[in-house]
């Protein structure tokens, strides 16, 4: 029994914790009705079941249902959410039949590389046959989370006429769908609360006016998250449906809202919790008056998020200044602003947890939030040109600033061009909280710029010093030493990204062989081959997936692990067939394997051979 | 490990870029090199697997001009803001092409600033007259053949990914859209 238990990885608990907060009061507990012929055990498995609903992590679960049958029984009739961290390791047939009571579902599909054009585009991961034994299955279903799947018109069309109770609809990273899906969400889903689109792909091949699909009386909606969508919106139908949805917090439009726009809809809710503002500058041609975007502003009491900015005009800026006192967590990723224009928003916000920012406002800007923000706990610094180049706007100045000034750090992302052991180094001194560090320095195999040694000592002090640390992604001239440091320091490493990094397959045995807690592990262009890859038989199965892209391990080797591991599946996949031809070299471009209840997928493309 | 690279008399090695332990053979300083942007170049990424494959040390690949999904950003953040040097510094050169012509040539469209002075250059370039017998064409954005002259001059500036002067039969009846 224990064997064909599905282990379900780890990763963000929050999620299952939030849901699980929520199940707490949706879960009923049927007893006696629901068994065929009492037997003597029943009273104790009552009492179990009614102890259970309060167990909300899907970790502590995992292990409750490993005690006895008794336990494992009670605890998939008591589990009402579902985390599947890869579609593919299990069937919506198996994961139905064990877990009978299900209100919501977390499903994801693609490994993460596949935002980086590393996938080919019909790889998988398609919702469809789970949305159709779901339909079968949990007719109580009320909250949908996907990431990463291929999700049709159609699979929404069958999720909409399915859940009569269905309220809450996360899409983050998927594609397949388009307004046409949209608009039958919206119609169909009387009872909904949240519908977010977040960094998903939607097509406007059908045109169809999906804003103007709610129900005309009035709506539940609390949160609408649309600003990643690429194609204009019927505004009215937006005002319209914001006047008569009274519960509503979150708001995250598109950059298709102007700022007059922008104004309208925050008078009418200034009840906003949430904010994003599409483009946040003006319509071309303006013919009224400029909107009092302060006193919208300053209306706006409870707003603690701010987003959006997708074509700023700086001038309309300081419209923000009331809230900034309030705000918790500022997006600032597509603002092309300078430090000039950031310094007298920024020293307002005192209370900023999380903050996403250009690398625009340079090292300077960076110093500005870490002499205000000192309750930052998360930090992205996306580049504005991703080319590869000798200097950026941003380098190790600005991390040691960072470092010095914002010592509750949890979570970094950092993109540069240039970077030095020494600020990396006091960052592992000055955050000990940090969870997530990952620094990409965007040239390729650059080495500490002002000591021209490889970057393995500051990542080496990352792991030795930040003892929470779960996440870590390199970068920059890394040699097997790196990668010595990871495995015997990073015993609680979840998940691990490498690119144009280490010297030798000892790097990888370095980190397969040390970090007995690692999950997920993404590799591209590293001369890691064949033997590496053997030296991680013994872990495979505990982990969700490896990825390794454009790396020296040959097929053959590819088939070892295959044949060694049972419950596993590894796919290798070709990029360009036509380009292979001639060539004598074994070697394969993509190896993704992961583990699995089921057997190799059915849905696999042509260019997937599974081995 | 490698001799010295000379060809021509340039010492190659100089700008060669390899990976080693700090100490040994130094690793040079990167050549700078930059990247236009990230369009998807399934060619170079297999040249890249390929001189990987193919080295028997530990030598770094060269840099490619144009890197598969590297640096790690969703494209359409990569799409949302123009890099400074595309723009302005580089031009925007597309291909053209004539029927019956063995070769091939490119023209700057940045240099005119309308279809006339376009049209007046390619009929220089090309020794001929447009009119019933040549009628100029382009591929746009979506891969289609289009008539030039239909769109705003500036709308076809952005969408014009390269020219097909076509001749005789084909073009005849086209006329052109200017």
């Amino acid at each position: 029994m224990s064997e064909a238990q599905a282990q379900m990885s780890e990763d963000d608990a929050d999620l299952a914790a939030a849901a699980g907060g929520a199940s707490i009061r949706t879960a009923v507990v049927t007893t006696g009705g629901d068994y065929s012929s009492p037997y003597p055990d029943q009273v104790l498995e009552n009492v179990l079941e009614n102890v259970l609903i309060f167990l909300t992590s899907r970790r502590d679960r995992n292990a409750v249902s490993l005690v006895c049958k008794s336990w494992y029984r009670a605890e998939a009739l008591t589990r009402s959410e579902i985390y599947i961290g890869n579609c593919y390791s299990v069937s919506p047939r198996r994961a139905a039949e064990r877990f009978r009571r299900v209100r919501s579902v977390v499903l994801k599909g693609k490994p993460r590389f596949a935002d980086f054009s590393l996938m080919p585009p019909d790889w998988g991961a398609h919702f469809a046959p789970w949305v159709i034994e779901m339909a079968e299955a949990y007719r109580g279903l009320e909250k949908l989370y996907l990431k990463r799947m291929n999700v049709t018109d159609d699979d929404l069309a069958v999720m909409a006429r399915s859940f009569g109770n269905f309220r809450e609809l996360v899409l983050v990273c998927c594609e397949g769908f388009g307004t046409a899906g949209l608009a039958v969400v919206a119609s169909k889903c009387r009872q909904l609360r949240v519908f977010d689109l977040i960094e998903a792909e939607v097509s406007d091949d059908d045109e169809v006016d999906w804003l103007s699909c709610f129900p005309e009386s009035g709506t539940c909606l609390e949160s609408l998250i649309f600003d990643c969508v690429e194609f204009p919106i019927n505004f009215d139908a937006l005002e319209n449906l914001v006047a008569r949805s009274r519960s509503l917090k979150k708001l995250r439009v598109n950059r298709f809202v102007n700022l007059e726009q922008l104004h309208r809809l925050m008078i009418l809710a200034p009840q906003l919790t949430d904010l994003g503002t599409g483009s946040f500058s003006p319509q071309d041609h303006p013919i009224d008056q400029e909107p009092d975007l302060v006193s919208a502003f300053t209306a706006c009491r409870s707003l603690v998020s701010l987003s959006g900015f997708r074509e700023t005009v700086p001038d309309y800026l300081p419209a923000v200044y009331p809230v900034c006192a309030n705000i918790t967590s500022l997006n600032f990723s597509y603002a092309n602003i300078t430090a000039d224009e950031l310094k007298p928003v920024i020293r307002n916000c005192h209370k900023l947890q999380i903050f996403w920012v250009l690398d625009s406002v340079r090292d300077e800007g960076l110093q500005a939030v870490a002499a205000t923000c000192k309750d930052l706990r998360e930090l992205r610094v996306f580049p504005i040109d991703a080319t590869e180049d000798n200097v950026g706007p941003v380098s190790d100045v600005g991390l040691q600033a960072i470092s010095e000034g914002c010592k509750k750090l949890e979570s970094i992302l950092y993109f540069c061009q240039q970077m030095t052991n020494a600020a990396v180094i006091s960052m592992s001194n000055n955050c000990p909280d940090l969870v997530v560090f990952r620094l990409c320095i965007i040239g390729r195999y650059r080495p500490d710029h002002s000591t021209g040694e490889p970057m393995d000592e500051g990542f080496g002090a990352i792991v030795k010093n930040c003892k929470k640390l779960t996440r870590l992604a390199v970068s920059g001239l890394l040699t097997d030493k790196a990668f010595s440091y990871i495995g015997q320091y990073g015993k609680l490493v979840r998940t691990l990204s490498f690119a144009f990094a280490g010297d030798s397959d000892l790097g990888l045995k370095y980190v397969l062989e040390g970090c007995s807690k690692l999950e997920k592990l993404e590799i591209r262009d590293c001369p890691f081959g064949d033997s590496a890859l053997r030296s991680g038989l013994h872990h495979y199965h505990n982990m969700r997936f490896l990825w390794m892209s454009t790396c020296r391990v040959t097929r053959q080797g590819c088939r070892e692990i295959a044949q060694q591991i049972p419950r596993v599946i590894v796919e290798v996949f070709r990029w360009n067939q036509i380009l292979e031809e001639g060539e004598k070299s074994d070697l394969v471009d993509t190896l993704y394997l992961y583990r699995s209840l089921e057997g190799p997928r059915a849905d696999a493309p042509k260019f997937v051979n599974i081995l | 490990m490698e001799s010295v690279i000379t060809h021509e008399g340039l010492n190659l090695k100089e700008t060669e870029l390899r990976l080693g332990l700090p100490g040994s053979d130094k690793p040079e300083k990167e050549t700078i090199y930059s990247l236009r942007n990230n369009k998807r170049a399934v060619p170079d990424s297999v040249e890249d697997r390929e001189s990987v494959s193919d080295a028997k040390h530990e030598t770094a690949p060269p840099p490619k001009a144009q890197v598969v999904g590297w640096p790690p950003i969703r494209s359409y953040r990569k799409n949302c803001f123009q890099p400074k040097k595309a723009d302005s510094e580089t031009g925007n050169y597309v291909k053209v092409s004539m029927d019956g012509a063995p070769y091939l040539r490119k023209v700057d469209l940045k240099v005119y600033k309308c279809y006339a002075e376009l049209l007046e250059a390619l009929e220089n370039m090309f020794k001929l007259t447009i009119g019933s017998e040549f009628a100029p064409t382009y591929e746009d954005k979506d891969g289609d053949w289009m008539l030039v002259g239909d769109v705003p001059w500036d709308m076809f500036m952005s969408s014009c990914k390269r020219l097909r002067i076509m001749k005789g039969s084909e073009a005849k009846g086209l006329g052109h859209g200017v």
